[in-house]
This record gives structure tokens, C-alpha cells and sequence, in this order.
């Protein structure tokens, strides 16, 4: 069994653990290659199907060919797609792009905020309706108790203490210190009323790993991740405002692994055109320790 | 060669506290060069900012807690490279309070080395961690005694550590693959070998970490697949009906006869299913796949599914186990817990202690309970029989978690199957189901065109609490729904088919028995079944259970049973009107997917 092979049916293994153990169960997809080689493994663990709703956390400041990519697919792949976002603050106009918050607090705001509320089902939800294609109101309003999420463990320090299966409080918060035990393949499928589990099928997944997988696989992915004769591409998507190109001439996926095995980015880290993360010391774990993926 | 194609292991660090685990991690990137441009001098230049000396530990304290409080809290991956080899070394805490987080970072471990500081010699942790590696099933350990810097590289101090700690591993049943005299902050011996440590002949912890090995491919042991889940998704037009799980030990083929374990139903491999990939008719130890049958039956989550013909696992409700418990509360003689063993999930309780140990000494305790951090030896006793296998024989299958409420707080492994008194009854069952005359109406037939499975609900409770009139009520209430049902009146059964019995205490069991017989059938044809029952005990509810295969028994209790063991679904108010009751008994069943429509 190679490399990939292992990852993967661990993988589908931990899918299969989260949809038999959490009657509530989402998934977070952001559009970019990672939670994109997680919906393709969620379909691979269900022989082609999606049993559970896809979140999407919309800023309104994404770049806009994810959101078109992202509803080619749901119609295409017929998902059960649904987007929440942080209407007061974006009405309001409090955001980094209007002047008023710093990068930091954008991203508690329209990320952290409008993810943990769109969860609790405490703000509204839209929902894909494939007879028309069009969003609509979702009528259900019930929180979700599990939220399969694409963190890896290589990303970045914080990530790396994950569990597969991680509990968060009622406030979505995270204590690192006191996470539960996980053994053998035995996760943590209980939680207390209120509380929820974020579950980490790709923890053990690495950028080259997500590459090799979407060649391997034939993914479909965004096309801002290669090169469009600019000299430059994305690296890791998000907000316009915030998320920059990297000097790169891949444009394609087999380029991409190239460079990435040549160590082209060997010293330079995968969210460096995120410009959020540069803020404070520990700008993301500070994020993720109050709810953010 | 391709950095993906190249080999990977996972290695956990583990030792005392301050016995230099992240300083050996810490080192051993700097000295191969697998740090990022400019993190050596980046930490070198905060800590001269902060006054603080440079420890070679900071560069792994990627959380600000740790750098505050200076010491590992949790696990951390790190990615390392060999010449050999990629590495993910899971640096695990040595603080007691964080026993937890090293326990879940050494389960993902393939190989350790465990850390002991030269001048502090062997502590409480050094026992406990090396305890709990040979329990975790980790073969390959090496002990690096760091810090021989400050005992001058003296070859004595080691070789009475060495000594000390051989013995200790050596009664736990752990051969050591190396001991290695190390000085992590001056790169002793790391990654090449040491002049200051010239009577060493030995390794270097990098020519160590090559030398162990990937386990072998578990494929040629007998079929273990743990079912996750039946699929099928027939609201998206899919009409495969899919049993999904990964194959821990073994291999399966398309044509294979397979028997389910505890139920012993058998059926054939149709086809193997996949998607976005080319057709297969086997798979292997690793994989995790979804097979189609060729007959239907029932299987739930928690089933084993294993070869006929093959070695099957154990089946009982007693196994006698060792613990290692983490719980914030003790574990407790007749507490409910709950037992995932495999996918299967059970309410168990704890029957007896063989004996507690303090794990750091070896110390055996007359503790009448299991507290945190302690190891004991002691059996268990589940609600339903469940499959296993003792994990001398095969891992996967072998080991355990307890849940006491929501957390996991003890792990285990199996040591021997008890026999539950109930084994020749379930052999009964299965050779039964087995030879069983099966109609050319399949189960799973039924249940479609009735529009709900089969179920037998069981009212217990003490005599005159009304029972039977409960279960009129629900019959009718079942009835009117369209529901295929039917009371099972004792007192017929007595004049029937029991006239031969006396009703005395001796024959009460061949009557249950019988009572038994009579529901298998009904279940086989359908029905939901309702029967009552006066002052049924644990023995007697799991023989009815073993009878009807366990298959979807709904334990509804009227007024109290004395009952210790079993799992109650339900229990009623004997002073609420009848059909209030009959009510609840409903809800219950929509709640638990008996009715499909």
C-alpha cells in the first residue's frame, strides 16, 4: 500500500466513524484544494455520495471564482450546499476592507463569527435549492454536533496538536491543554449538550500529499492555483483584501508538485499570503482557540 | 526518488519530565537541517531579547502556552527527514498531568524512544511511560540516557541505568532495541557517533531511528472487518446496499462466504464497491472498502465480519482485560460505563479487580477501585455479547476504550474470553439460524413491503403492575398504524404449547426457552411481536435474547426490575393509564427506526 493509499483509507475510515456517531453532521468547505480533497474523500467513503450538508462560510471579500467553481460543483455534484456570513457586520460595514477593524478582527468577524453562529444554527442558513439553483432560506435551524473540518497537522503549530475527533465548548472555544484521550482508532463520538466535536480527517495529510492526491484523483480545483502567465499564483486561497499570489510559474498540477519537491517554498510557509496570520505572535491559534477552522 | 514515494514512521519521544525529550527533538532538526531558514537564530535572537539562555527546546513550543509555562502539554507533530526516511516525531508531554495527550500521541507511534537523564536516573515517569508503551503494543522502543555531559561521560553512570532499566522492562515483557549514552543540548551522539563517548560502540539515535522497522503486512491473518455502517442511499437512485468497514487483519474476495460475529448470520461477497477507481475483487489488511452480499441479512455496526472456515474471534459478555485508566473519577465495581471495542459499542461494568498496580513501581495495591494513572487487571461484563479477539493474537480486534459519560477515560487490551454460561445457547442460536430453512421471501423484502422491521418488545416488570394491559393497548395502537403485529398471550403459551410443564422454578427456564422459540418465529415472519414477562433477571433476558439472535429486543420495563446488567430502553409509570404507556412505547420505536414509514 503506498503512502497515499494509507493516508487515504484512513481517511474514509474516520468519514465513516463521524457519519455512524453525529446525527448532526456538516462540512466545512472553503473551496480551496484542501477542503476540496476532503468533499472528494467524503464521496470516496460513501461510493459517490454526500449524506450531510456542506458549509460554506461566505465574507462576500472571496475571490470570485471561488464562489462560481463552488456552485458549478454543487450543482453538478448535487450537494447538499448551504452559506452563512456575518450580514450585521457586512451591512454595518465593520471589516478590515471599509477601515474600521484590523486584519485580526476581520477575520473574528466575518470568519469566526459567522462560522460559529452559522453552526449553532443562531443566524440564518442558505440552502441550494437544485430545482432552481438558487439559495434559499434553510429552514432547519438545528445546531450541528459534528463539522468535519480540512485542518492539517503541517499548516501551521496550532494545528499540530489536533485530535482527529476534538471537542469544543459551548462557546466553540478550544482548550489545547485538556483535550480528551484518542486511542487505537477510538475517537471521541460523546459530548455533552451544547457542546460540538470538530472532526480531522486530513491531519495526517501534507501540501504535497493534497497534490499528489488531486492528480492522482483528477480533482477539480480552482484556477487561481496556478499560474495564468502572470508569474504568480495562489498558494492558499481566502479573502481578496488579505490573501496575496506567490512568484510561482506552475500552471498546472504536475508543476506545482514540482516545485514543490525542487523546495522551491521549502523556508517559506504555505499561509505566508495570508497576511491575517503576521499580526501577533500566534494570530491563527488565537483565532482557532475561540472557533476559527 | 519521489518525496511521497519515500517511506514514513511515526516515532514518539517520550521520558520524565525535564528529561530533555524536546531538546533531543529540538537538536536533532537543527543538526540534520530540517528547520525553516532562520528559526535557529529567529529563537536564538527572542531569548537573548528576554535574557533567557537559548534551550534547543523552544523551537518546538509552537503554542504560547508551552513557552510560558516551559513545558510540553501536548503532543506536537514534527516532520523530520532521514537519508532512510521521512519521520513524524510526536513529541509527547512527561508531565503526569498530561499522561492523557502522551498516551494518544505513543497509540500512533510505530516505534519510541524513551528518554532517561543521566544524573536524575530512572524516575516515576521513566516506569510509567515504558509501562504504558508496552501496553499500547510499541515492540520497538530504544532508551537514550541524555545528559551524560553532566556525569562527565562516565560509562558507570550509564551502565547502572542501563542495568536498572533493563530489569524493569524486561518483567513488563519489553526487549529495549538499544540503550544509547546521549548529551542532546551538545549533540552527543545524535546523528553521528561521539568522540566524548568513545567506550559507546552502539548506534546514534539517527542510525537508530533507520534501524527500526515498518510492521509487516497484517494479510495473512484470519479476516477481521469491523462493520462501520450499512449503506444505502436509495433517495439518491442508488440501490446498493453497502456494509462498509476497513479489513484490520486478513483479506476478503469477491465469492468468500463470511459469517457475522456475535449474530453468526452468514452470507456471500457480491461484489466489492468502489468509486472513482478500478474494479476490484479483493482487498487487503489496511483498506478501507464496502462490500455488497449476495443474500441479505441483517448486520449492524459493531458486527465482525470474518471468513468461514477461518479462526473466528472470541463471542462472550466477560472479558478479562488489563486497564489503564485516565478518568478525572475512578472506575468503580457496578458503575455503567461504556466499552467500543472494534466499531461495537456496549454498556459494561466492572465485575471484579485480579489487582491494581502502581504502574511508575510495580506495586501491587488491594485498591478496591481503579484511579487515574493506575494499571489493573480485572474483568468486565458487557449488557450484549461482543466479538473480540485477545490481542496477543491480533491487535485491532484486541484492543478497547471505556467512556465513563462523554470522555474517553480508560484504555485496554483483552487478555482471555470468560465463558458467559450463555456460549452454548448463542451456538444453539447460530447453528440454528444456520440450518435454518430460509423462505424465498428474504427479510429485507418484508421489511419493505410491511413497511417496518421486525422488533419483539419485551414489558417486564414485578406481577399486577398492569402490564398486560399495556400491552393490549399497544397492540391495538400498532395495529391501527398498519403495523404486522401480534400480542403473545402467556397465558396461551401455558395451556399450548407449555402443558407438559409444571410452572415451578425449574421449568420456567424451558418455558422462556420455548417463549423464545415462539418469538424467533413470529420475528421471522415479520411481526412485531409483544410478550410480557413477570420478574425477568439478567440470566433469563439474555437467554431470550441469545434465542431470537439479539435481533432488535426492546426492553420495556413496567414498575422496578432487578435488574444489574442489562440495558433497560424504556421504563414506564405502572400508575399511568394504559394507553399513555402504550404511547411512550411508540415513541420508542419511531425513535429507534423500527417503523420505515
Amino acid at each position: 500500500m503506498t503512502h497515499l493509499e494509507k493516508i487515504e483509507n484512513q481517511s474514509v475510515y474516520i468519514f465513516r466513524e463521524a457519519y455512524a456517531n453525529f446525527k448532526n453532521l456538516a462540512m466545512l468547505w472553503s473551496i480551496g484544494k484542501d477542503s476540496t480533497v476532503l468533499l472528494w474523500l467524503a464521496r470516496k467513503a460513501f461510493l459517490g455520495h454526500v449524506p450531510f450538508p456542506l458549509v460554506h462560510i461566505d465574507t462576500s471579500f472571496k475571490i470570485p471564482e471561488m464562489i462560481e467553481y463552488r456552485d458549478r460543483l454543487a450543482r453538478e455534484w448535487k450537494l447538499n450546499m448551504i452559506y452563512g456570513q456575518n450580514k450585521q457586520a457586512l451591512d454595518e460595514k465593520k471589516t478590515f476592507p471599509a477601515g474600521v477593524l484590523t486584519r485580526t478582527e476581520c477575520c473574528k468577524a466575518l470568519k469566526t463569527d459567522a462560522l460559529v453562529n452559522t453552526l449553532s444554527g443562531k443566524w440564518p442558513r442558505y440552502r441550494m435549492d437544485h430545482a432552481t439553483g438558487q439559495y434559499a432560506l434553510d429552514t432547519n435551524t438545528e445546531p450541528y454536533t459534528g463539522v468535519i473540518v480540512g485542518a492539517r497537522a503541517d499548516e501551521e503549530g496550532s494545528r499540530s496538536k489536533e485530535r482527529y475527533f476534538s471537542p469544543r465548548n459551548k462557546e466553540s472555544g478550544w482548550d489545547v491543554g485538556d483535550q480528551p484521550p484518542e486511542l487505537w482508532n477510538q475517537f471521541k463520538t460523546d459530548f455533552a449538550p451544547g457542546t460540538h466535536i470538530r472532526i480531522h480527517p486530513l491531519l495526517d495529510w501534507t501540501e504535497l500529499d493534497i497534490w499528489e492526491y488531486i492528480e492522482r484523483e483528477k480533482i477539480p480545483v480552482v484556477p487561481l492555483y496556478f499560474d495564468q502567465g502572470k508569474g504568480e499564483r495562489y498558494r492558499s486561497l481566502g479573502c481578496f483584501p488579505c490573501t496575496f499570489p506567490v512568484k510561482s510559474t506552475a500552471k498546472n498540477i504536475k508543476e506545482i508538485i514540482e516545485e514543490l519537491k525542487t523546495g522551491k517554498f521549502k523556508n517559506i510557509a504555505e499561509r505566508s499570503g495570508r497576511a491575517q496570520d503576521k499580526e501577533d505572535g500566534g494570530g491563527l491559534e488565537t483565532l482557532r482557540r475561540e472557533g476559527y477552522m | 526518488m519521489a518525496a511521497s514515494a519515500q517511506e514514513k514512521m511515526n516515532i514518539v519521544i517520550v521520558g520524565h519530565v525535564d528529561h530533555g525529550k524536546s531538546t533531543l527533538v529540538g537538536r536533532l532538526l537543527a543538526d540534520t537541517g530540517s528547520l525553516p531558514q532562520g528559526k535557529l537564530e529567529q529563537v536564538r535572537e527572542e531569548c537573548a531579547r528576554n535574557a533567557k539562555p537559548f534551550e534547543y527546546a523552544f523551537l518546538l513550543d509552537a503554542l504560547k502556552d508551552e513557552r510560558q509555562q516551559g513545558i510540553t502539554i501536548d503532543t506536537a507533530r514534527i516532520f523530520f527527514k532521514s537519508k532512510k526516511r521521512e519521520y513524524i516525531i510526536i513529541d509527547a508531554p512527561g508531565h503526569i498531568e498530561f499522561l492523557k495527550n502522551m498516551v494518544s500521541g505513543a497509540a500512533r507511534a510505530e516505534a519510541a524512544l524513551l528518554v532517561i537523564d543521566a544524573q536524575e536516573g530512572i524516575q516515576e515517569n521513566s516506569k510509567r511511560h515504558g509501562y504504558l508503551l508496552s501496553m499500547l503494543g510499541i515492540r520497538q522502543v530504544a532508551v537514550c540516557v541524555n545528559k551524560m555531559d553532566l556525569v562527565e561521560y562516565r560509562q558507570e553512570v550509564f551502565d547502572r541505568i542501563e542495568a536498572e532499566y533493563r530489569k524493569f522492562l524486561t518483567e513488563i515483557g519489553l526487549q529495549p532495541r538499544a540503550f544509547i549514552p546521549i548529551a542532546a543540548r551538545e549533540g552527543q551522539n545524535l546523528t553521528e557517533p561521539s568522540a566524548r563517548l568513545n567506550w559507546y560502540q552502539g548506534p546514534s539515535v539517527l542510525a537508530m531511528l533507520d534501524l527500526f522497522e515498518k510492521a509487516a503486512p497484517i494479510d495473512r491473518k484470519p479476516l477481521r472487518l469491523p462493520v462501520q455502517a450499512v449503506y444505502k442511499f436509495t433517495e439518491s437512485e442508488d440501490t446498493r446496499r453497502i456494509v462498509a468497514g476497513r479489513v484490520e487483519s486478513g483479506s476478503l474476495s469477491v465469492g468468500d462466504r463470511i459469517v457475522f460475529l456475535p449474530s453468526g448470520k452468514q452470507s456471500t461477497v457480491e461484489s466489492i464497491e468502489v468509486f472513482n477507481a478500478p474494479a476490484v475483487t479483493s482487498v487487503t489488511a489496511g483498506s478501507s472498502t464496502g462490500i455488497t452480499l449476495t443474500e441479505q441479512v441483517y448486520v449492524n455496526r459493531g458486527d465482525i465480519v470474518c471468513k468461514a472456515g477461518e479462526p473466528p474471534p472470541q463471542v462472550s459478555s466477560l472479558l478479562r482485560v488489563e486497564i489503564f485508566w485516565m478518568g478525572k473519577r475512578p472506575m468503580v465495581l457496578d458503575r455503567p460505563y461504556k466499552l467500543k471495542v472494534a466499531t461495537a459499542q456496549t454498556t459494561v461494568r466492572l465485575k471484579a479487580i485480579d489487582r491494581v498496580i502502581d504502574a511508575s513501581n510495580l506495586k501491587q495495591t488491594d485498591k478496591k477501585e481503579i484511579g487515574r494513572h493506575d494499571v489493573a487487571r480485572c474483568v468486565l461484563q458487557t449488557a450484549a455479547p461482543v466479538a473480540f479477539d485477545l490481542a496477543g493474537e491480533l491487535e485491532a480486534t484486541g484492543r478497547f476504550v471505556i467512556v465513563d459519560e462523554y470522555d474517553i477515560a480508560g484504555g485496554g487490551i483483552v487478555l482471555e474470553a470468560i465463558d458467559d454460561g450463555q456460549t452454548g445457547l448463542r451456538q444453539n442460536a447460530v447453528a440454528r439460524d444456520l440450518n435454518w430453512d430460509r423462505s424465498e421471501i428474504g427479510p429485507e423484502e418484508r421489511t419493505q413491503k410491511y413497511g417496518h422491521t421486525p422488533a419483539l418488545i419485551l414489558l417486564a416488570g414485578p406481577v399486577g403492575l398492569g402490564k398486560k394491559d399495556i400491552a393490549k393497548e399497544l397492540e391495538k395502537a400498532l395495529f391501527a398504524q398498519g403495523i404486522k403485529t401480534y400480542l403473545l398471550r402467556m397465558g396461551n403459551l401455558l395451556r399450548g404449547l407449555d402443558s407438559d410443564l409444571e410452572m415451578q422454578r425449574l421449568e420456567r427456564r424451558e418455558h422462556l426457552r420455548r417463549m423464545g422459540e415462539v418469538s424467533h418465529l413470529l420475528l421471522d415472519a415479520g411481526l412485531v411481536v409483544v410478550a410480557t414477562a413477570s420478574n425477568l433477571n439478567d440470566e433469563e433476558l439474555a437467554e431470550l435474547k441469545a434465542s431470537v439472535s439479539d435481533r432488535n429486543v426492546f426492553l420495556v420495563q413496567v414498575g422496578l426490575l432487578l435488574l444489574k446488567n442489562s440495558v433497560i430502553d424504556l421504563t414506564l409509570d405502572p400508575s399511568a393509564a394504559a394507553t399513555l404507556n402504550s404511547a411512550q412505547v411508540m415513541a420508542l420505536l419511531k425513535s429507534r427506526q423500527v417503523f420505515l414509514r
